[in-house]
């Protein structure tokens, strides 16, 4: 018991370390990424390649004078960041980061928890991630915030759905598991999930890009019109929560996709590879190897998210609707009854 | 601890809050409290649902209700901009017919749920009756019948919904330009 | 009326079906985006690396000694009045007994002012200087924090003797060239010695 609690507890506070580096970095990687992208450096100052840059800008947070508007709701306008940050690493206690270790005949699973109802508990994280938005924009007491927090949680209800349908779409084609674990386990055998699934995954992307706020949907900061949105009043640490719980919904977003779609720890010859280097399923080995796979493919993501936002333009609120209700809701259904008919047909749905 | 288990204690302050909060929702002023309030109480039912081992239901209360149900709520009411200043003035003889009518109701419950104790529970063979698994199976083979007429009807409020909020017909140049 | 050729008529034709599920368009602004990864940066790194000016730029003013380390202005003023911005002010002494080290001629400017934020940095002053002894160099006004601190007394403008200020590099062939003209026959006057001894050869 001791030994299993010991190990719970190295999961989860690496998961919640790793998310916060992440989170850290990204803000580095969006930076210079962008400036990349526009043929520029980008961060270049604090230390090699502005590395340390991330340290700078959290140092600044920190010190920053904290404003609290004297209209607002104190005790909500406090509490909003704390939330939205609780449920953006809530959403990452699913991710299977590496292969199981077997060590004397024990399995350690490299999950912080194997919930048979991850996909759901996912999707109601998500969907309960929304209050921090909108407390913070109600709380604020400003028109621009409210705006802010009204558009976001419209945004995020609207594009939960096609999220949701292509998400059952993904799980009748993977063997019908609901546990994060199991679905990125089946993809063991060679196909990913991102081969029959492509045009669920394509409508998943678009719908992770509207959920995290990420350009070209972040009209809930849209800086042209509503200063800074949902987080106009904020200052200092609290800003700082707010943006650095956005990068970590990008970064358990990213890692979902890669997880649900490109096939997690597993890449392709994965077993033949093993076997050529004489490493046994199950050793530290292989898990090492399987969370430096997952690990690349979701910084991929990260790069792809910043790579749409620094191409795109953003969308009109009216075409962001439009999007997710009268194209994006159709389309999942669409998938999800060719998903079912083909699935009948291979057999794999009995009556 | 004092005779009861983990479980029962869990019970007592889930239930204890639950009431606490849904006693809030009631009392608080502030109408978006009143539905951060009612958030919570949810949250705390969910609570029961995964003490019965039901994290399927647990799961589907938090998404559906907390997640979308009260986030349109508090997005109605942040729109209404209700505050405690456009209350309107209850009068006395509306307060005094609210009471009645809620003594009424607390009447007809207790009368409904008295001799409830000698009711025998039926229990399922097996206590994974609240995972995924298990209702499906019972879902969609026992009470198939009842579930279809439930979305027959979820399809009819959807439809309804959809026709409240179709625009009017318009004359052609009209609409054209748009 | 056509204005140039490059107008373009505009239709309000609906979208194509290939143009209204954007994908193509995305997808093709998305390879655009990433072909700038490539691209040369035109990026100057400032402190390390610095943008080379133009030979003739005009920067901030230098009042020059002569080769004897004699200051060579004599306060006459042409460049306060050829000033367009009325930046310069001055006033004008006479130089005692024991100081002809220090003041090339009789008469020298006991102070000299130029209100950096009012100067334009058009370079009449220096054209308009019978002496050669104002010259406008490669260096940079700094920023400072206080309004003041922009008027620049003797102490900035007169070039230390250990330290003496190349201005060569202005006096490129064109200039010295227009310099000969008529109505600048004045700076023909003077010695054109340490300007040639500064010159490098090209």
């Amino acid at each position: 018991m001791e030994v299993f609690i010991i190990y719970k507890s190295v999961i989860a506070l690496a998961v919640f370390a790793v998310s916060l580096g992440i989170a850290a970095y990204s803000t580095w990687w969006e930076r210079k990424f962008a400036g990349l992208l526009q043929d520029r450096w980008g961060p270049s100052r604090a230390g090699k390649w502005g590395l340390l840059q991330p340290l700078a800008d959290g140092g600044k947070m920190l010190f920053k004078e904290e404003i609290i508007p004297n209209v607002s709701n104190r005790f909500l306008f406090v509490l909003a960041p704390g939330l939205f940050i609780i449920t953006a690493i809530m959403a990452g206690v699913l991710i299977p980061w590496a292969p199981s270790v077997v060590i004397n005949g024990e399995t350690y699973a490299m999950q912080v928890a194997d919930l048979n109802v991850g996909v759901i508990f996912l999707l109601s994280v998500t969907s309960v991630g929304v209050y921090g938005i909108m407390i913070g924009g109600w709380a604020s007491n400003n028109k621009y915030s409210l705006l802010g927090a009204i558009r976001a949680s419209a945004q995020m209800i609207s594009y939960e759905l096609a999220m949701g349908i292509s998400l059952i779409a993904l799980i009748i084609s993977a063997g019908g598991s609901l546990s994060f674990a199991d679905i990125v386990k089946a993809q063991d055998a060679g196909i990913a999930n991102i081969v029959p699934q492509f045009f669920g995954f394509i409508i998943f992307f678009i719908c992770a890009l509207a959920e995290t706020n990420r350009a070209p949907f972040d009209l809930a900061e849209c800086e042209t019109e509503l200063v800074g949105g949902y987080h106009t009043e904020y200052s200092a640490f609290k800003l700082g929560l707010f943006l650095f719980a956005e990068y970590i919904n990008m970064f358990v977003s990213s890692a979902v996709m890669a997880g649900f779609y490109f096939g997690g720890y597993n890449f392709p010859f994965a077993h033949e590879v093993y076997q050529a280097l004489g490493l046994a399923e199950g050793s530290i080995a292989v898990s090492v190897i399987g969370f430096l796979v997952y690990f690349t493919k979701t910084l991929i993501f990260i790069s792809v998210f910043m790579w749409v936002r620094w191409t795109l333009p953003r969308f009109r609120y009216d075409q962001l609707m439009n999007l997710g209700w009268k194209t994006l809701l159709p389309l999942s259904l669409l998938n999800l009854a060719i998903t079912v008919v083909v699935e009948i047909f291979r057999g794999n749905i009995t009556f | 601890m004092l005779g009861y288990t983990i479980t029962q204690w869990l019970f007592g302050i889930l239930a204890f809050m639950a009431i606490m909060f849904g006693l809030m929702v009631v009392f608080s002023r502030n109408p978006v409290n009143s539905v951060l309030y009612l958030v919570l109480t949810f949250f705390c039912i969910a609570g029961h649902y995964l003490l019965l081992n039901a994290q399927f239901l647990a799961v589907v209360h938090i998404a559906v209700y907390a997640g979308a149900i009260m986030v349109l709520f508090l997005f109605v009411i942040m729109l209404m901009n209700l505050n405690q200043d456009s209350e309107p003035q209850r009068t006395m003889i509306s307060k005094v017919i609210a009471g009645v009518i809620g003594g009424l109701l607390l009447l007809v419950v207790v009368g409904a749920l008295r001799g409830s104790e000698q009711l025998a529970i039926t229990r399922y063979g097996h206590s994974e009756i609240g995972l995924v698994r298990n209702l499906g199976r019972v879902l969609f083979d026992e009470y198939l019948f009842p579930f279809e007429i439930v979305s027959v009807l979820l399809l009819a409020a959807l439809v309804g919904a959809i026709m409240i909020g179709k625009k009017e017909d318009r004359p052609l140049a009209e609409s054209n330009q748009e | 009326m056509q204005l140039t050729n490059r107008r373009k008529v505009v239709s309000d034709k609906h979208q194509t079906l290939s143009e209204r599920i954007y994908f193509p368009a995305v997808v093709k602004g998305m390879l655009i985006t990433f072909s700038h990864l490539f691209k040369k940066r035109p990026t100057i790194m400032y402190p390390e690396e610095q943008r080379e000016i133009a030979p003739v730029y005009r920067g901030r003013h230098v009042l020059k000694r002569d080769e004897n380390g004699a200051e060579r202005c004599t306060a006459c003023g042409m460049c306060a009045v050829a000033c367009p911005a009325e930046a310069i002010t001055m006033e004008s002494a006479e130089r005692k007994r024991g100081e002809e080290g220090l003041y090339r001629e009789e008469k020298y400017a006991s102070t000299y002012e130029i209100n950096m934020l009012r100067c334009i940095f058009c370079g009449l002053c220096e054209e308009a200087c019978p002496k050669e002894a104002i010259f406008l160099t490669d260096r940079l006004v700094e920023s400072e924090y206080e309004r003041e601190t922009f008027v620049y007394g003797k102490d900035k403008l007169v070039e230390k003797i250990d330290q003496r200020i190349d201005v060569t590099k202005r006096q490129t062939p064109e200039v010295i060239e227009f310099k000969k003209r008529p109505g600048l026959k004045h700076n023909s006057l003077f010695d054109k010695t340490q300007i040639d001894r500064h010159r490098k050869p090209h």
